[in-house]
């Protein structure tokens, strides 16, 4: 029979394939952050301040995108067309395959960092990130967390024709309110307080620890670490519990 | 592996979801190398027994083993013995049929040619086109393909052709046939008689979580009763039907009878009910 990792591997090249086969899925994939960085780039041209708040916040939307929006949309499908009870029905180990899937979503993750990373220098003038630890402890913490929280949405979904209004609507509210275009002090109180109970705007102060100079190692993050790592075990918990593997019938 | 040993044997299976118990005790066995098939109407509890030997549900009570395994533990190398074709599943859209087939060949210890199995499924003009191209029945063969790509010793078939239009039923019975000649054992579900009387060795009619009835599907035919089917139009015009467990006698009789009068028996037939007439008396809700 062949290894866990050499199936992995394989698995994951296809997946790999398959995704830049679908031109317009992965053009918008990568489009979208460059498009909002060229967007609020030259909305706030000029104020230092405001790019330093919004290139971490274009990262953070980014792990949320590529894991949590992905993997929710992803599974869905899978699910609703009948290709997840097909593979179950195959030798391939389903954490092999479930890994796959994973790993496909955390490499555009990886890609979509490194091209604000890049902007940020290139475009932004915020230098290299000066807390590469920082930056890559909350970034690894984050994809597991969001695409555990992804895995999970996807079993609320009932079908895969309402899967974006479901998506949507958790993801616009979430950014909006996460400081992702704005810094979380201009948020009313209430709202805040909110945001900070969620797990995108710990990322995003995480993630600002880490791209921007004088915000601090990590050390200064523990607590929006602890937030984003209990969504992480609630991610667990609710991925696990109610996972299907077939189509819901009513 | 081509022991004595059946590929399938089911004993006392029970099934019940909450209330309702949709398989209320069943019993077969399939030999190496049969095509078997479980025959009855939507709700029978044919889908519920096929996917507990598939291993995708578990069984609330009684046996069942799977080339001598239990399918309820999802072995994997049970997994890789056996190929199913469910009743409806979608694929990588994007990818080409030899790149998906290739990809699946790839998790089984010893599959098959992909080539020799695109060939088998009747696909070969459509190696190098994306799957989201395939008509309705393309994809079917498909399916079968990816079934066989593992080259699995029992092949489990949910309702094959449902769907088809009768020039593609009779390429897919092509090639079930053709698994029989591969030696391959074949569990077929379908609520088409005629598919039933075709392809299968033996047959189990399912009504209501039971089997009513097993047996080859000649033998279902004149098992019981009054099994031959006299008819003839006698001098009057009037269609008359007689039903009888020994033709030979009443066809004397009446053909007799016939000749002393200086008549004939215009339309004369002897049938024996089909395998269709068999289904609808044991499935005829009294």
């Amino acid at each position: 029979m062949p290894s866990d990792a050499a199936l992995l591997w394989r698995q994951y090249r296809f997946e790999r394939r398959l995704f830049w086969r679908n031109r317009s899925a992965a053009f918008f994939n990568f489009l979208l952050p460059l498009m909002f960085l060229a967007l609020f780039g030259a909305i706030v041209h000029g104020h230092q301040s405001e790019l330093d708040v919004i290139v971490p916040g274009i990262a953070g939307m980014s792990v949320m995108s590529t894991t949590f929006t992905a993997l929710a949309y992803n599974l869905t499908f899978l699910r609703e067309q009948g290709v997840l009870k097909r593979i179950r029905g195959t030798p391939l180990p389903s954490r092999v395959y479930l890994g796959g899937l994973a790993l496909n979503a955390v490499t555009n993750t990886a890609i979509q960092i490194a091209i604000v990373v890049v902007a940020g220098r290139l475009v932004f003038n915020l230098g290299w990130p000066p807390q590469p630890l920082t930056l890559v402890v909350f970034v690894l913490v984050g994809v597991v967390a969001f695409a555990l929280l992804g895995v999970a949405l996807s079993h609320a979904i009932p079908s895969f024709d309402s899967a974006p209004a479901v998506v949507n609507g958790v993801f616009v509210p979430v950014i909006l309110i996460s400081g992702v275009f704005f810094d979380v002090k201009h948020v009313p109180d209430f709202l805040r307080d909110i945001a900070q109970a969620l797990p995108l705007e710990p990322l995003i102060n995480g993630l600002t620890g880490g791209l921007v100079a004088h915000h601090g190692a990590l050390g200064h993050h523990l607590t929006a670490l602890a937030v984003l790592g209990v969504w992480g075990l609630v991610g667990v918990v609710l991925a696990v519990r109610g996972f299907s593997w077939e189509a819901r019938r009513s | 592996m081509a022991s004595g040993e059946p590929a399938i044997e089911v004993h006392d299976l029970r099934k019940s979801y909450g209330e309702l118990e949709a398989v209320r005790g069943i019993d077969f066995t399939v030999s190496r190398g049969e095509i078997y098939g479980l025959l009855g109407p939507n709700g029978a509890g044919k889908t519920s027994t096929v996917e507990i030997l598939e291993g995708y549900r578990e069984r609330s009570s009684g046996s069942v083993s799977v080339l001598g395994a239990d399918p309820g533990a999802r072995p994997r190398e049970l997994r890789a013995r056996v190929g199913i074709v469910l009743q409806s599943s979608g694929i990588y859209s994007h990818a080409t049929v030899a790149e998906v087939l290739a990809h699946f060949a790839s998790f089984y210890p010893h599959p098959r040619e992909v080539g020799e199995v695109i060939a088998l499924a009747g696909l070969e003009e459509k190696r190098d086109e994306r799957t989201r191209t395939l008509s309705g029945g393309q994809k079917r063969r498909l399916d079968l393909a990816l079934a066989l790509v593992g080259d699995p010793e029992l092949i489990f078939l949910d309702e094959p052709t449902t769907g088809f239009d009768p020039a593609a039923r009779r390429g897919a019975w092509e090639a079930i046939r053709s698994l029989r000649d591969l030696g391959k054992t074949v569990l077929l579900t379908t609520h088409y008689l005629d598919e039933a009387q075709e392809l299968a060795d033996r047959v189990a009619i399912i009504k209501g979580g039971r089997i009513l009835a097993e047996g080859s599907p000649a033998e279902l035919g004149v098992g019981g009763g009054s099994r031959y089917r006299v008819a003839y139009a006698g001098a009057d015009d009037e269609p008359t039907v007689i039903e009888t467990d020994d033709p030979t006698r009443l066809l004397h009789e009446l053909t007799g009878e016939a000749l002393a009068r200086g008549e004939t028996l215009r339309s004369l037939s002897v049938t024996r009910p089909s395998l269709e007439d068999i289904y609808l008396e044991l499935t005829a809700d009294a």
